[in-house]
């Protein structure tokens, strides 16, 4: 581990917050792209050069900082929206939620058994505390995209805690799951396209037709 | 010939897509699901051996899932050509490339022996259900996808949260880093306790939810209640079954570790909240095809209960799990033809089907009977040995609760099931133009005709893959 790979963690951090803060949809979709590529380029600082690191590397680069983008982008533009109005939770509280959850991260990182090599990393840390930011934005937002968008974030901090066992995940496996998450991003751009026709928008706070009686 | 399972079915799809006719490119399915039903019948008998690393296998708990599975998945294609048939001017180009893509993925889920593949299979089925449930293409459709894809790619991600812990707790072991199964079982009881504890619930969760243990169900009704007849039978009969099979692997690694006996408890309370769950909300359900959901609850709850009592009751849930797939078959594809014939799920408009749908009607009334565990059906047999194991056992509490639990689910579905099976018709009816015929009658009845001779005599040789599985889950040979 090296002082590069802690600087990126820390913009990781940040980019959380920018994700928790913000309105504009677009802005946030550039915001979990920057994090994908960043994670991205870890593998690369962290493990020693192989064919299998460099090929996950431009793998995740490419999806995650290219191709997910590009099809969450084209959703937004189809459905014409453009900011995110009235969530669940509010940007203020989101803001300070997520501050709450990234220092009580720090806090259970450093009480956890890790192994020895893992001992003080920002590994762990981050990886806590990007899945309780994505968790929050999940269940925080009223938009379909932004659901989405808290998704990412969730699989983000999964990957990174993914970093520590990088021997125990073949090659295969890390293609498979990223081939998932791609086709699961397709998918749901699609499913969300067709929610902002039948609806006229595409706040999920109106998908509420099937409950009990 | 193992590959065969996965890439067969794939081929099949790719075929679907190519074909240009909505009316041909229905028998793409049939042809196919027979192929893989035939492949499937020569690995069980002729079973390869494990693959040079050990990713690929089909141990005996595979072969379980495997046949149930394939048979009921060939019922369903077949079932799709006369379905299909009268809903010709919907495209269906999506749906039999995604039943067939889907069919190969549970397959995948079925032969893995490694946990991370198991999981891409997995997450791979998830996402192939999502067009299939939005067959119908309307707002009340749309909603439970959304709500489906959400909570199961969320479940599922937990899912793989927990293998990375597993992995880890081999790390911290000391241990070879793996996510191999028999590496897992093997080296399960040197792993570290408190990250390994971490994973069983996490990896509980993730696949719970996908299973549909309460309370992880919510999307369930909504996906079984909008989803086709023939899609309902599978997600409740079929990828139940892969979801079970993830969490029977965990299951494998839990028993052989030192925490058996606190995960076993886990899974029994879980499997008892479903059942209550059900129960509660099963009564005065005026949609029937909801009413199906909450019952694939309550079943997946008792296969649950069979696991946490362990023993001589994991045969049972096995068992269960195989009678559950069949009958569930039968419930959603009969669901499905009343459905199209009265053009209306709802009790207030659905009455006297026995007059309009007299097959459909009558196989609903003998699934609902056999179901809700009534002799001589597959089911009661299940149902039966779980509970005089739970006795046996001397878990009095939970060999009663599971009886009451039983009675009220079959006094709340029959207040459903009756009256839209008999009775008179409805005075303003709405004329349709589905009747019962030959192609969407016939497979429902195959499925019925197996789960009244599972219920009266077992084959020997399934008898002996039950044993053998139950065997691998820390159970009495």
């Amino acid at each position: 581990m090296n002082s590069l790979a802690d600087q990126l963690l820390v913009l990781c951090l940040l980019i959380n917050f920018a994700v928790l803060g913000t309105s504009r949809l677009a802005f946030s979709v550039r915001c979990v792209a920057v994090q994908g590529v960043l994670l991205g380029t870890l593998p690369a600082l962290v493990h020693p050069f192989s064919w299998h690191v460099s090929f996950i590397v431009v793998s995740i680069i490419l999806v995650k900082g290219g191709l997910i983008p590009i099809l969450i982008i084209r959703a937004i533009k189809k459905a014409e929206i453009e900011r995110e109005f009235s969530p669940f939770i509010g940007y203020i509280p989101s803001l300070v939620l997520g501050a709450l959850f990234t220092s009580l991260a720090f806090i259970f990182a450093a009480k956890l058994p890790l192994s020895p090599e893992h001992e003080g990393l920002l590994i762990v840390p981050a990886a806590a505390a990007t899945l309780m930011s994505g968790f929050l934005v999940l269940m925080g937002r009223r938009k379909a995209i932004s659901q989405v968008l808290g998704y990412l974030l969730m699989e983000n901090g999964i990957f990174l805690f993914g970093l520590l066992l990088a021997d125990a995940m073949p090659v295969m496996v890390e293609a498979g799951a990223l081939l998932d998450l791609l086709v699961g991003i397709f998918v749901m751009g699609i499913v969300i396209n067709h929610i902002s026709r039948e609806f006229s928008s595409i706040d999920t706070s109106r998908l509420s037709a099937l409950r009990e009686e | 010939m193992m590959w065969a399972l996965v890439l067969l079915p794939l081929l099949g799809a790719a075929l679907s897509w190519l074909v240009p006719d909505n009316r041909r490119r229905v028998w793409v399915l049939p042809v196919f699901s027979l192929a893989q039903l035939g492949v499937s019948a020569a690995l069980l008998v002729h079973t390869p051996p494990p693959s040079p690393a050990g990713w690929i296998w089909l141990d005996p708990l595979g072969k379980l899932v495997l046949m149930a599975n394939s048979v009921l998945f060939t019922i369903c294609s077949l079932y799709a050509v006369g379905y299909l048939s009268y809903r010709l001017k919907r495209p269906n180009r999506i749906l039999c490339a995604s039943l067939l893509v889907c069919l190969s993925a549970t397959s995948l889920v079925v032969i893995s022996q490694h946990l991370g593949l198991l999981w891409i299979a997995l997450e791979a089925t998830t996402l192939t259900m999502a067009p299939l449930i939005y067959f119908n293409h309307n707002a009340r459709s749309i909603e439970a996808t959304w709500k489906y894809l959400l909570i199961c790619s969320v479940g599922i991600a937990i899912a793989l949260l927990g293998l990375f812990f597993l992995a880890y707790s081999t790390i911290v072991a000391k241990q070879e880093v793996s996510l191999l199964l028999p590496t897992l079982i093997r080296d399960a009881a040197a792993l570290h306790p408190g990250w390994r504890h971490a994973a069983f619930i996490f990896l509980l969760v993730g696949f719970g939810s996908k299973m549909g243990l309460a309370p992880l169900h919510t999307w369930k009704p909504d996906a079984y209640g909008e989803a086709p007849g023939l899609v309902g039978a599978l997600l409740a009969g079929g990828l139940v079954n892969c979801a079970l099979l993830a969490l029977l692997r965990v299951y494998q690694v839990a028993v052989a570790s030192t925490e058996g006996a606190l995960f076993q408890q886990v899974l029994l309370t879980m499997g008892l909240v479903s059942m209550a769950f059900a129960a509660v909300f099963m009564a005065r359900q005026s949609d029937f095809k909801r009413m199906l959901a909450y019952s694939s609850v309550e079943h997946v709850g008792i296969i649950a209960v069979a696991l946490g009592l362990g023993k001589g009751a994991l045969f049972a849930g096995l068992l269960h799990m195989i009678n559950n797939s069949l009958t569930k078959g039968v419930l959603f594809l009969s669901c499905g033809n009343i459905h199209r014939a009265f053009n209306s799920k709802s009790t207030q408009f659905v009455r006297g089907a026995l007059r309009r749908t007299p097959w459909s009607a009558a196989l609903f009334l003998a699934a609902f009977l056999a179901i809700t565990g009534s002799p001589p059906f597959a089911p009661f047999v299940s149902e039966f040995l779980i509970v005089s194991s739970a006795f046996g056992q001397g878990n009095h509490w939970t060999g009663a609760l599971f009886l009451l639990f039983l009675a009220l689910i079959f006094i709340g579905m029959a207040s459903t099931v009756l009256p839209v099976v008999l009775g008179e018709l409805p005075p303003d009816l709405e004329r349709t133009r589905y009747r019962d015929a030959v192609p969407t009658v016939v497979p429902p009845l195959l499925l019925m005709g197996l789960v009244l001779v599972l219920g009266l005599w077992i084959p020997s040789p399934l008898q002996d893959l039950l044993h053998e599985a139950a065997q691998l889950l820390g159970g009495e040979a």
